[in-house]
């Protein structure tokens, strides 16, 4: 399942916009635009996207080429992790007052 | 209608902004203008260098103002803002060009702008000619990005400071400008049929406008004897091998040829086509009804 | 009241999806793209959301209109990057909207039918230069105070171009009062530039809120969905007490002789606002509604070729691409 408003039967397609703030920093989604083809879709982004200094790298993806997790299965994708505590750092509670840990 | 004042205001301020409020960042902000020093001052020109700093600011200036016709008018929303960019970073380039230019007789970026006559405008003619279709749009955007690119990147190491500091900055976003128009060039003449004849057409009729971009004459000679300009006809090998490297990719010709009857360089000396004088009665009518005024 | 969580309980007719909806609802949460969602919810938002984008591209029209004749190269820079801008708030939008379903060529195409609506104070027309103050002052005045209670809207993708943009919008704002301002401090004849376009603009502006509470129909449903967070008239109140301020700072006058602060009420008392003219604009009777379309319609048909182009120009590279890989393996 591609991301959403991915609609298939426009002539530009619908491109999504991943930008990278700052260095040391990850690539965050910012929105989609329309355009024909990656060439174009990065030029618009970087447009459209980062006129007020907001970027200094760029993504594009087009929206049909994205893989979502199903929506109606919820439960069973992400409730899993919910009891395993073990992975979380305060569920060690002796080591408390000892410093470096 | 002039109501009366009104009295007994009294603006409502609830403790806690339910509504939340409009915030504004703070941050540093670069300087307006190119070549200007830490103070804001800037190096008076010499009356050479002026009139140099003003074809080069005309040639900005005469671009922005038609690329500015294209907002809300793009065959695309993105290309609006794409259009608007390229204009913004022109109008950019013409205020630092024309502020500069204006240091030698006291006047200011508007007075050169906007209370100059037609035979007192310094752009070459590629630049006044009309926007037409979107293709012309884009034959006249490569030929006038490739040579503002070719030329910046020359006149980065100018002997005069300003001028080097000015191309230092439009030399980046010119670069873009020349990518953009490459981009279109591509898709308009390797697109459709229809898209090829009309980028075989803006071709056709912006070409002869070329040669006069790479015309030298006295102020340029003596200004590129110590170093402060770029003599335009050495930009011209540099300006036909980007030229053709992308129409070779565009499978187009460069045409040759048909270009005699501009070589006299008339927009520099300040003869011009016929387009220029609606253009400038346009830009100019606002400022000119209220001499005097500030803005 | 009972809020809809409360009805997931007593209704054993709603659908497991439907109590979801309510349950995220209630909590003040966000609706996302692929959540179930009832059709009337959707159907609204896609309603709102593009008569907001229509609004803003239709809205580049009146102050494009000035962009080759500012007075000040200063001023081209500002108001063309407005303009710009404005473009870009249309594009956030129309994303937005397609996430629900709808794509941006069929809200097009509803627009330059005329079949969509868009904000119509965009139909009054800008005969002059302090009409880009105007605008920036009451018209993008009154839209921020729209906009930003819209970054919480509780469809997801509406919320966060609404951050997007008033963080953008912030400086509309503040250029349209510098415009007036500038001009309140010029010439006489600036001046009453600045106090004749604000008498035209005071008005509209004031309606953009919509009609009063009791004459709105679809505002309780957007309430009681998070998508609308205050009432047309708590907004219009709320503006008006900003403007006033702002109003003496700049010297003009704002053109209605009966407003003035009601220490009792806590709100500002004001004349009637006359809606006959609102509706004539709205129902397509405004200065300037043929001529707003007529021109987006032209530049959607002029540009029809050079879409085509490009999209005919990837089409025949991927085929060269595939035919390369082919040619490979």
């Amino acid at each position: 399942m591609s991301t959403p408003g991915e609609i298939g039967t426009e002539a530009w397609p619908l491109w999504e916009v991943f930008v990278r703030a700052n260095r040391g920093l990850s690539h965050v989604h910012v929105g989609s635009l329309h355009a024909p083809d990656a060439d174009m879709a990065v030029r618009n982004a970087r447009d459209l996207y980062t006129r007020r200094n907001e970027g200094i790298s760029i993504w594009v993806v087009p929206a049909d080429a994205i893989t979502t997790s199903d929506p109606d299965a919820k439960g069973a994708f992400f409730e899993s992790p919910a009891g395993k505590n073990y992975r979380h750092a305060v569920y060690y509670t002796k080591s408390e007052g000892v410093k470096h840990l | 209608m002039r109501p009366e004042p009104v009295e007994g205001f009294r603006p409502a301020q609830p403790a806690e902004d339910v509504h939340g409020d409009v915030s504004v960042d703070r941050l540093a902000l670069a300087d307006e203008l190119a070549g200007t020093a830490a103070d804001g001052s800037t190096a008076v020109a010499s009356a050479d260098a002026a009139e140099y700093a003003m074809r080069l600011g005309d040639d900005a200036l005469v671009l922005a103002q038609q690329l500015g016709m294209w907002i809300a008018r793009a065959p695309e929303l993105e290309e609006d803002v794409a259009l608007g960019n390229i204009a913004l970073d022109l109008i950019g380039h013409a205020r630092s060009l024309l502020h500069y230019a204006g240091t030698a007789s006291g006047r200011s970026e508007d007075d050169l702008a906007y209370w100059r006559d037609e035979p007192e405008f310094r752009n070459a003619w590629l630049f006044e000619q009309p926007n037409g279709d979107f293709g012309h749009t884009i034959a006249r955007q490569l030929a006038a990005s490739v040579y503002l690119f070719e030329l910046y990147s020359r006149l980065v190491d100018s002997t005069d400071p300003t001028l080097a500091a000015i191309a230092a900055k439009s030399v980046k976003e010119v670069d873009y400008h020349r990518d953009h128009a490459t981009q279109w060039v591509l898709r308009l003449a390797g697109g459709t049929e229809e898209s090829r004849r009309r980028m075989l057409l803006a071709i056709a009729d912006t070409w002869p406008y070329v040669d006069e971009l790479f015309v030298d004459d006295a102020l340029v000679e003596r200004l590129a004897a110590t170093g402060v300009a770029v003599l335009p006809s050495t930009l011209r090998p540099a300006f036909d091998a980007v030229i053709d490297e992308v129409f070779a990719e565009a499978v187009l010709e460069r045409p040759t040829g048909r270009t005699a009857f501009i070589a006299s360089g008339g927009g520099r000396a300040g003869s011009h086509t016929e387009h220029i004088g609606p253009l400038l009665a346009e830009m100019q009518v606002l400022a000119r009804a209220h001499p005097g005024a500030s803005w | 009241m009972t809020s809809p969580a409360d009805l997931s309980v007593v209704d054993p007719e709603l659908s497991v999806e439907e109590a979801r909806f309510n349950d995220l609802i209630a909590a003040d949460s966000r609706i996302e793209p692929r959540d179930w969602m009832p059709d009337a919810y959707r159907k609204t938002l896609i309603r709102q959301i593009s008569q907001h984008a229509n609004s803003e591209i239709i809205g580049m029209q009146p102050e494009s209109n000035w962009i080759t004749r500012a007075p000040s190269l200063k001023r081209k820079a500002i108001l063309m990057a407005k303009v710009q801008d404005e473009a870009g708030h249309g594009l956030y939008l129309y994303s937005a909207a397609q996430t629900l379903g709808i794509t941006r060529e069929e809200m097009t195409e509803q627009l330059i039918a005329g079949k969509a609506r868009y904000s119509s104070i965009f139909n009054y027309t800008t005969p002059t230069w302090a009409d880009m103050g105007a605008i920036g002052w009451l018209v993008d005045g009154a839209a921020i105070c729209n906009q930003v209670p819209l970054c919480r809207a509780s469809y997801g993708p509406y919320g966060r171009a609404m951050v997007r943009i008033c963080k953008e919008e912030s400086f509309h704002q503040r250029q349209g009062f510098e415009i007036l301002l500038e001009l309140m401090q010029g010439t006489e004849a600036q001046r009453e530039m600045a106090q004749d376009a604000v008498n035209r603009w005071y008005w509209p502006s004031l309606m953009m809120f919509g009609p009063p509470d009791d004459q709105s129909p679809n505002s309780a449903q957007s309430m009681a969905w998070n998508i609308k967070r205050f009432s047309n008239d708590e907004l219009r109140q709320r503006f008006v007490g900003m403007l006033v301020p702002q109003a003496e700072v700049m010297g003009v006058t704002l053109p209605d002789p009966n407003l003035r602060f009601n220490e009792e009420t806590g709100e500002y008392d004001m004349s009637e606002i006359d809606w006959t003219e609102f509706n004539e604009v709205l129902a397509g009777r405004g200065p300037a509604n043929a001529e707003r379309l007529r021109r987006r319609r032209e530049a959607h048909e002029d540009g029809a070729w050079v879409r085509e182009a490009a999209h005919e120009y990837a089409r025949k590279q991927s085929e060269r691409a595939l035919a390369a890989a082919g040619a490979v393996a």
